[in-house]
């Protein structure tokens, strides 16, 4: 019974991150994309608690609770503007939206 | 409890890898929910309870069910045969067969944690929850009111996205009839919500 290593830690919070940030290149769909953005934050802020465990200190889930704050209110904005994109567009196609106007 | 922390890694990568290959946006969420309930897991092993009981309340709960009600609203996917082809697409095992294998891996994993008793968490060192509130309300009591002034602003400016979407299909309700005349708001079939006022104030200050 020893302590979970820092870097599989890390490492699971790398791969994680990763699999976000593929998602978000990858994808058309809009909706993907801001849930690629969620794995993502949350991959950070596992990063930000294992690190926090590795030293006992309560400081990482301090660091983790202002990342899920930050997270409830980017999608918040995000799914509002993704009505008014569909509204707009008619489409999720993020490819559709690429001209800026105004 | 390494077995605990290294099932639940493994059951994320994969839940996570499925998720970002999925082409029905419910299912890929259905496969998000269950690498939240993963990582939840790998934070329980790595002796962080608190945090672990937030993953799931705020993102596998909350943050998950405003994707779903998005994606709801927007009716999205493919429905020829009306709604009972679409109950039967739901019923498929391919849609909900991967996902559930994902999540009896972890109620196992939970079951056994709790089986053997919670003493020996990652040798030892678990931050109990009270010493992550007087972390919260100490040190970082000014980021505490920052993120709740975060939250005001996405609230203001989702409310704010959310009324100009009505006032605009108020104006264009209001551009379909060819006379509108001032008597039309009070009747009740034309205006059933007292919400419709404020619509009406705003169509009349921008014909000012």
């Amino acid at each position: 019974m020893t302590a979970i290593p820092l870097e599989e830690g890390l490492l699971l919070a790398g791969i994680l991150f990763l699999l976000g940030l593929i998602g978000v290149l990858v994808r058309r769909n809009i909706i993907l994309i801001l849930l690629s953005v969620e794995i993502m934050l949350n991959a950070v802020g596992l990063a930000f608690v294992v690190a926090g465990s590795r030293w006992g200190q309560p400081d990482g889930q301090v660091m983790f609770i202002f990342v899920l704050a930050m997270a409830a209110a980017e999608v918040s904005v995000g799914l509002a503007l993704v009505l008014e994109m569909h509204r707009h567009f008619k489409t999720l196609d993020a490819d559709q939206a690429s001209k800026m106007r105004g | 409890m390494n077995v605990l922390f290294y099932l639940s890694a493994a059951v994320a990568i994969a839940a996570t890898a499925l998720t970002i290959t999925r082409t029905v946006a419910v299912h890929a969420l259905l496969y998000l929910v269950v690498s939240l309930l993963a990582v939840a897991l790998v934070f329980y092993a790595l002796g962080a309870p608190f945090v672990a009981a937030l993953e799931v309340i705020i993102y596998a709960g909350a943050i998950m069910v405003l994707f779903l009600f998005v994606i709801m609203l927007l009716n999205l996917g493919p429905q020829p045969g009306g709604e009972a082809a679409a109950a039967g697409a739901w019923l498929a095992p391919r849609a909900w067969l991967g996902p559930a294998i994902l999540a009896a891996v972890l109620l196992v994993e939970l079951v056994y944690t709790l089986a053997r008793g919670a003493g020996g968490i990652a040798g030892g060192q678990m931050i109990e929850p009270a010493q992550v509130g007087m972390a919260l309300f100490g040190p970082y009591l000014l980021g505490v009111e920052l993120a709740s002034l975060l939250l005001l602003a996405g609230l203001v400016g989702a409310h704010h996205l959310g009324s100009q979407r009505e006032a605009e299909r108020a104006e264009t309700q209001a551009n379909l009839s060819p006379n509108p005349s001032p008597t039309k708001g009070g009747e009740p079939s034309s205006s059933p919500f007292p919400r419709r006022e404020g619509g009406q104030g705003v169509r009349s200050e921008r014909l000012l």
